[in-house]
């Protein structure tokens, strides 16, 4: 029996990735290889939330929790919210906890998009956005952003992206891969763009948590009249390093809350409650587990930004997450080319920009979540590898 | 966080970042870095640089005591001059004042069961101001100036996570 032939249209119409064959060798050579390629923290959930998560099975709290999340959990989401980034929500009907910032992602688009709909994504991003709105039958409409413009979305490209047909807009700000960032007022900008249109805008930010002097995240929510027409989705993994426990939230307008829940209650009944005793801890003292883990991405992010500098490659300076994207384009070697090379020259595993969208070619993205002496290791092999490719090329 | 206080922080984690390094890590210039961790050295805020060692796998196993001192401070001096004399022998490690049920708490590390109790009964116990002490041996070590023992190395996460 040919299996192939009972795949659904829409499971073939999902292409695999552009860079399979480089993580098929990366992941051959896990172990031998310093890896700057991982997409979370180094560090381990901090002990006092893995205590709590141990203390919840201890209790034998064990079953199902209420579709949409543990009320206690929901309803210190809600304070953190309004107290980090000045968004109230109500825990009953605007908030409701899932499988990772992900899921969340997942619910929203096939909560809002039907066939043909398109979905405004600014591409380096998240490699899910795509696939999320063609797995609902949407049509993603990338707009390419660029270095010259610190990888932010102009409102003007905006609005060039924009038909009759446009419903939603993707915000993954701070942003994976490039580290880029939206100050206040380029919020605002685009918040000008969208103000007379029926567009709703979902705004990713798992990496709101991390980001660097002297800039601060600013939710596009926050502003007067879009906090009706925006979702905006957070998680654990990044800012607590929980990214094995699964568990992140969206908050937002209750009628697609209540859309999303229901999608959510067929498709996964409810996150797992382990994990979400685990984040009311989390929750408590956020700063306290934060800072340091911030304070650290920092110095990192400081350094492979020097390196990559060093040797010779133009680099973004990421205010944001904890990445850095250079500029690889002076050594003649395609993204995956130099991808390829340098793990097999030099040991190192980092990933082609292009795999975050066809305007991240020529890029790479280095993750700064890994020890200061790895990365202190991975940037000497960086440099030289570098030369060798200027020499030749 | 000061200047000051944002270097020590990372070279309490790790002695042996150079002073670019620090520099690139601070977004301090270089120059700034070399003249604040010299004053550091100067002022004695740095004491020095050494190695976290767990001896416990090494071919040398030295044994390690806590000792529980009490003493009878001494007019003018308070508990800094016993604390001294026993504080210079270099057996010990550490020592502190300690609010409590005793006054110094003395840590030792010599070679063996037998040259610990030596030492405390003929050098530390004999002393004039000294009245009472309770030596304890450390069994095993778990974790030191913020240090596991158990840490497992290497990176278990997979190859590669987008």
């Amino acid at each position: 029996m040919n299996l192939e032939s009972f795949l659904s249209q829409t499971a073939r119409s999902i292409p695999a990735s552009a860079i399979r064959r480089f993580f098929d060798m990366a992941s051959e050579m896990k172990g031998q290889v310093i890896s700057l390629s991982i997409g979370e923290p180094d560090f381990v959930t901090p002990w006092s939330i893995r205590d709590a998560g141990i203390y919840s099975l201890e209790q034998g709290h064990t079953h199902y929790s209420p579709n949409a999340g543990l009320l206690a959990l929901r309803e210190a989401i809600c304070a953190y919210m309004k107290r980090r980034f000045q968004l109230s929500y109500d825990p009953r009907t605007e908030t409701v906890v899932t499988v990772g910032g992900s899921e969340a992602i997942d619910l929203l688009v096939r909560s809002v998009i039907n066939p043909g709909d398109e979905v405004i994504i600014p591409e380096p991003c998240f490699v899910a956005y795509k696939a999320c709105v063609s797995l609902a039958g949407g049509v993603p409409v990338p707009v390419a952003l660029r270095a010259e413009q610190d990888f932010k979305l102009k409102p003007e490209q905006l609005a060039e992206a924009i038909t009759p047909r446009t419903k939603l807009l993707m915000l993954g700000y701070p942003n994976n891969p490039t580290g880029a960032v939206l100050s206040k007022d380029e919020v605002i900008a685009l918040a000008q763009v969208l103000e007379d249109k029926p567009i709703l805008v979902l705004s990713d930010e798992l990496y709101a948590e991390l980001t660097y002097s002297p800039s601060r995240h600013f939710s596009i929510a926050a502003l007067p009249g879009m906090k009706d027409r925006t979702v905006v989705v957070n998680g654990f993994s990044k800012a607590f390093a929980m990214t094995g426990w699964r568990i992140g939230y969206a908050c937002g307008p209750a009628p697609l809350i209540a859309a999303m829940n229901k999608i959510h209650q067929y498709a996964i009944m409810c996150s797992p409650s382990t994990s979400q005793e685990a984040a009311i801890e989390a929750l408590r003292d956020p700063e306290s587990l934060v800072s340091p883990m911030r304070d650290a991405y920092d110095q990192r992010r400081r350094l492979v930004v020097s390196a990559c500098r060093h040797a010779g490659l133009p680099c973004f300076e990421p205010l944001g997450a904890f990445y850095v994207f250079p500029d690889i384009r002076v050594t003649g070697l395609s993204s995956n080319d130099f991808c390829e090379h340098f793990l097999r020259e030099e040991k190192v595993a980092i990933v082609p920009g292009n795999a975050f969208g066809e305007s991240g070619e020529g890029f790479v993205r280095i993750s700064c979540a890994a020890s200061v002496d790895n990365i202190r290791e991975a940037m000497a092999r960086l440099a030289r590898f570098v030369e060798r490719r200027r020499s030749h090329a | 966080m000061e200047t000051r206080e944002k270097i020590l922080q990372l070279l309490e984690e790790n002695a042996r970042l150079s002073i670019d390094e620090l520099a690139v890590m601070t977004g301090l210039d270089a120059g700034t870095v070399a003249r604040t961790v010299a004053q550091l050295e100067a002022d004695n805020v740095i004491l020095g640089y050494s190695a976290a060692v767990n001896w416990e796998k090494t071919s040398l196993d030295p044994v390690t005591a806590l000792i529980e001192v009490r003493v009878t401070p001494q007019r003018d001096q308070g508990f800094d001059h016993i604390a001294r004399r026993i504080y210079r022998f270099p057996q010990v490690k550490s020592c502190y004042l300690m609010s409590g049920g005793f006054d110094l708490m003395v840590i030792v590390e010599d070679t063996s069961l037998k040259a610990v109790a030596q030492f405390v009964s003929e050098k530390i116990a004999p002393l004039d101001s000294v009245l009472s002490t309770q030596t304890h041996f450390i069994l095993k070590k778990y974790k030191m100036n913020g240090l596991e023992f158990d840490v497992r190395n290497g990176d278990d996460r997979e190859a590669v996570v987008l």
